[in-house]
């Protein structure tokens, strides 16, 4: 693609301001470059690897599951009880360990301080803990398929007391390993977290204000907030259900008399652990879906060529679900038993989140209206992801609501709904987004033919797997079942939709593995990118160097003059102005207009 | 310093505003949200904000396992009595121990004050009583602590009546007590580094500031703990 110089606006920085932050070197040696670096390209890189890789078994684990389901009996190997250490690890490396670390983890650490002109993170060293320590939990992880045992097979959302109590598969060490796990994996967050939120904050370049962070950063400074103020949550009730199971503590277990002795345990509140896990897990519903949504924006306005309908609204959208995610979590527990006037409340914060939601996805809607679309593979993503993304939440509103939830509780709906909505919609965004950013990283395009194969395969794929089990959820289905084998009301053709389904996830599965070639063979092979080949605007594509060098601005900073939107300029050069394009004398643009319009900061 | 095509640039907001609107323009400014404060104290702001959670959802959790409990919880100016010369007071020690807690937030004020004047001396001299203070209070800590194992609290059960009462008690207690050796820790190496004379350089004392946040924090998460636990 051609490329002109556009004269951008840079200065000098020598005269840093923080003597706080860490000192920082060029890296010499191999080790220091590529292994304990505190670049944040390889630490974000060392983060999407590794989540990618558990990804990996986890991936694996569904199509165990699926094999089990559409086919009973086919894979002797597994028993009920491996069944559900299955459904468990699949369920919790998808949440925490892949989605989290890969959109915060690894797109936060990435693309934070190219976005906003830094030269890295506020405290790098910090942030290179935050990888080793996040490693050491998913080594402590996959340990635990390697214990006397196996791993826990207490659902991921490990309620006690079953998940503490004999009877229960991986209870002697899976449980102890998974919330060790757990609580190693939130001081790592938290590590990372801190630095994101106090890079965005702090550390921009000049020009950079609040108002002129490309969506996808505010997507990602919401949900670390979100995450800062959850995982605590998250991070007691695992401690405390550690001392249950490790020192007998009675926090979360009742009297209990199993297999006729009674335990020694009593006194304790099975639904105090149900609040504080989902105090978390609702929130981490959003950490995972706002960065998609700060993605998914930047995405479709860089290639329907046209500015984010809607800005500030989508930025007051952003911080309104965020609020809100801590007001809804007791939508997890309708079948727990509650004071209706909770049920109420609940139901009605859940409604409510709708509305500043809704408010996104037309935008969305309204920046495509019109525009000069390019059927790019991160386009094509990224609109599937919205419908994807409406389907799923369509189905959380009928979820919303207490009457219908309580019958449709712990059927396939529940796992259609989740799927689509915290399941397919982020990797569908994680997928657009590699696609979209690839070429920055690593210097070269993904093969085109590939991705387009990729994406049909799974968007229809996902749809073929998880479309119908809405329909199975409808006849009673229920989730977390071995088998359904002599259940009277299960009709033969929920069988028959049971094989298809896993026939789609298998092709699904192998689509993946044509995306992991694409990765690797285009990594070297791929045709050269150039330094912006989707002509966006963002800084990161400014850089004087792709893959960017350390530091990466060379010797002088950027200097931001407009937002990310200005996309199909009238009588520009091209038709985009990078973010750091300097304002000419007498532009014809208001100086009155609000700065991220292109105004005048005063 | 250069500047190279600025045109249309103006660096921040430079009319003095006030009140509302002052902050308006700062979290409108380019560059920093929070003008003046440097990256290492807005990082130890924003982790004090999620420790806040960490203690909050401890606490609460203790208030609700005490309020759902069936057995009778015990009471605390009981269990934490001593008896000192024949005369038995309750919560004698907690007393002194807040004291003691409370009297060191006292001395870290004073030498953040006296890091700004970049009076070397007197600001070791007083972060290190601030930790000596600290570590007082740990001493006691272990004290009472060893005082009720031998008594014969234990998590998962004591004589005094619910269970719940030692799980919770070491708990919170303990996971509050690593909180202040880690301060103990920190202060420690943050005043040897100003008596060593690391800062004088660049004249940069905000580091002293930043630990004394930490460690307010931490005393006013002991206030809780203290009314919550011993005085409910
Ligand atoms: C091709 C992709 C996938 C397939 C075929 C698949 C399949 C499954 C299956 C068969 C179950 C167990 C259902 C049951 O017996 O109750 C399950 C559960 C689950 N999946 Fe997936 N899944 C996929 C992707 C994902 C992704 C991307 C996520 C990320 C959020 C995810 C999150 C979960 C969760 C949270 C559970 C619930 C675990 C539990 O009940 O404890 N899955 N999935
Ligand atoms: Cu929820």
């Amino acid at each position: 693609m051609a490329q002109t110089a556009i004269p951008t606006g840079t200065y000098d920085d020598t005269d840093h301001d923080e003597d706080l932050g860490d000192g920082h070197h060029e890296p010499r040696s191999f080790i220091t470059k590529y292994i304990w670096s505190q670049d944040h390209k390889v630490i974000a890189i060392q983060y999407s690897i590794t989540a990618m890789a558990v990804g990996l078994i986890a991936l694996v684990l569904s199509w165990l599951m699926r094999m089990q389901i559409g086919f009973p009996g086919s894979l002797p190997f597994i028993d009920p009880e491996r069944y559900l250490q299955f459904v468990t690890m699949h369920g919790m490396i998808m949440v925490v360990y892949l989605l989290t670390a890969l959109f915060l983890g690894g797109f936060g650490n990435y693309l934070i301080p190219l976005m906003i002109g830094a030269r890295d993170m506020v405290f790098p060293y910090v942030n290179m803990l935050s990888y080793w320590v996040y490693l050491l939990a998913v080594l402590v992880l996959v340990a635990s398929f390697f214990v006397p045992g196996g791993p826990t097979g207490a659902g991921w959302t490990l309620y006690p007391p079953q998940a503490i109590l004999p009877g229960t598969a991986g209870r002697d060490w899976g449980i102890i390993l998974m919330l060790v796990s757990l609580i190693i994996f939130v001081v790592a967050f938290t590590m990372g977290g801190l630095n994101y939120v106090t890079t965005i904050l702090q550390a921009r370049t000049r020009g950079m204000t609040m108002m002129r962070l490309p969506l996808t950063v505010w997507g990602i400074f919401v949900a670390t907030i979100l995450g800062l103020l959850a995982f605590p949550a998250l991070f007691v009730s695992g401690l405390m259900m550690l001392l249950d199971r490790v020192l007998l503590t009675s926090f979360f277990m009742p009297t209990i008399t199993s297999l006729g002795e009674r335990l020694s345990y009593g006194g304790g509140s099975p639904l105090l652990f149900q609040h504080l896990f989902w105090f978390f897990g609702h929130p981490e519903v959003y950490i995972v879906a706002l960065p998609g949504f700060g993605i998914v924006s930047d995405l479709i306005s860089t290639h329907a060529r046209k500015n984010i309908f809607g800005y500030r609204m989508m930025v007051w959208a952003l911080l309104a679900i965020g609020v809100l995610s801590f007001v809804v979590w007791a939508h997890h527990m309708y079948v727990s038993g509650m004071n209706p006037y909770f049920g109420f409340f609940f139901a009605t914060t859940t409604l409510i989140i709708a509305v500043p939601t809704a408010l996104k996805v037309y935008n969305w809607v309204l920046t495509l209206w019109q525009a000069d679309i390019h059927f790019t593979v991160p386009m094509l993503f990224s609109l599937a992801f919205i419908l994807t993304f409406v389907s799923g939440g369509m189905s959380g509103l009928f979820l919303g609501n207490v009457v219908v939830d309580v019958p449709l509780s712990d059927t396939y709906f529940v796992v259609a709904h989740f799927h689509m909505v915290m399941g397919v919609a982020p990797v569908l965004v994680i997928f657009g987004a590699i696609y979209h950013w690839f070429p920055k990283v690593t210097g070269r395009m993904l093969n085109d033919a590939l991705g387009k194969f990729h994406f049909w395969v799974t968007f229809l794929g996902t749809y073929a797997i998880f479309f119908p089990m809405h329909y199975l959820g409808f006849v009673g289905i229920p989730r977390r079942y071995h088998d359904f084998e002599g259940i009277a009301f299960i009709p033969d053709s929920a069988r028959e939709l049971n094989a298809f389904i896993t026939v789609a996830a298998l092709v699904v599965g192998a689509a993946q593995l044509v995306f992991l070639f694409n990765m690797a063979w285009s990594g070297f092979r791929g045709r050269p990118a150039g330094s912006n080949p989707w002509n966006a605007t963002t800084l990161e594509w400014q850089t004087p160097e792709t893959p960017p060098g350390h530091g990466n601005w060379g010797p002088r900073q950027p200097v931001v003059y407009r937002w990310a939107y200005d996309y199909s300029v009238p009588d520009a050069e091209q038709d985009f102005l990078p973010q750091n394009y300097p304002r000419p004398a007498g532009d014809g643009l208001n100086p009155e207009a609000p700065p991220e319009q292109g105004g005048l900061l005063r | 310093m250069a500047h190279q095509g600025t045109a249309g640039y103006t660096a921040g907001p430079s009319a003095q505003a006030e009140g509302w609107q002052e902050i308006v323009t700062d979290l409108s400014a380019d560059r920093k949200a929070f003008r003046n404060v440097p990256w290492g104290k807005a990082m130890m702001w924003l982790f004090l904000l999620s420790d806040t959670f960490v203690f909050g959802c401890f606490l609460t959790s203790y208030m609700s396992v005490r309020m759902s409990n069936t057995v009778a919880w015990p009471n605390p100016s009981e269990v934490f009595a001593l008896t000192i010369g024949g005369a038995h007071i309750p919560l004698i020690l907690i007393a002194i121990m807040t004291f003691v807690l409370i009297s060191s937030s006292g001395t870290m004020a004073m030498a953040v004050n006296f890091a700004y004047r970049r009076d070397r001396a007197r600001t070791a001299a007083l972060m290190l009583a601030t930790a000596a203070l600290g570590a007082t209070f740990v001493g006691m800590q272990a004290f009472e602590w060893t005082k009720l194992i031998s008594e014969g609290v234990r998590p998962w059960a004591n004589p005094f009546g619910a269970a719940q009462f030692g799980s919770t008690f070491f708990m919170i207690t303990g996971f509050h007590g690593l909180h202040v050796s880690a301060g103990v820790i920190y202060l420690s190496v943050v005043a040897l580094k100003v008596a060593r004379g690391d800062y004088e350089r660049k004249g940069n004392y905000q580091i002293v500031e930043i630990a004394g946040l930490y460690w307010h924090f931490v005393d006013l998460v002991w206030v809780f703990i203290f009314a919550f636990f011993y005085l409910w």
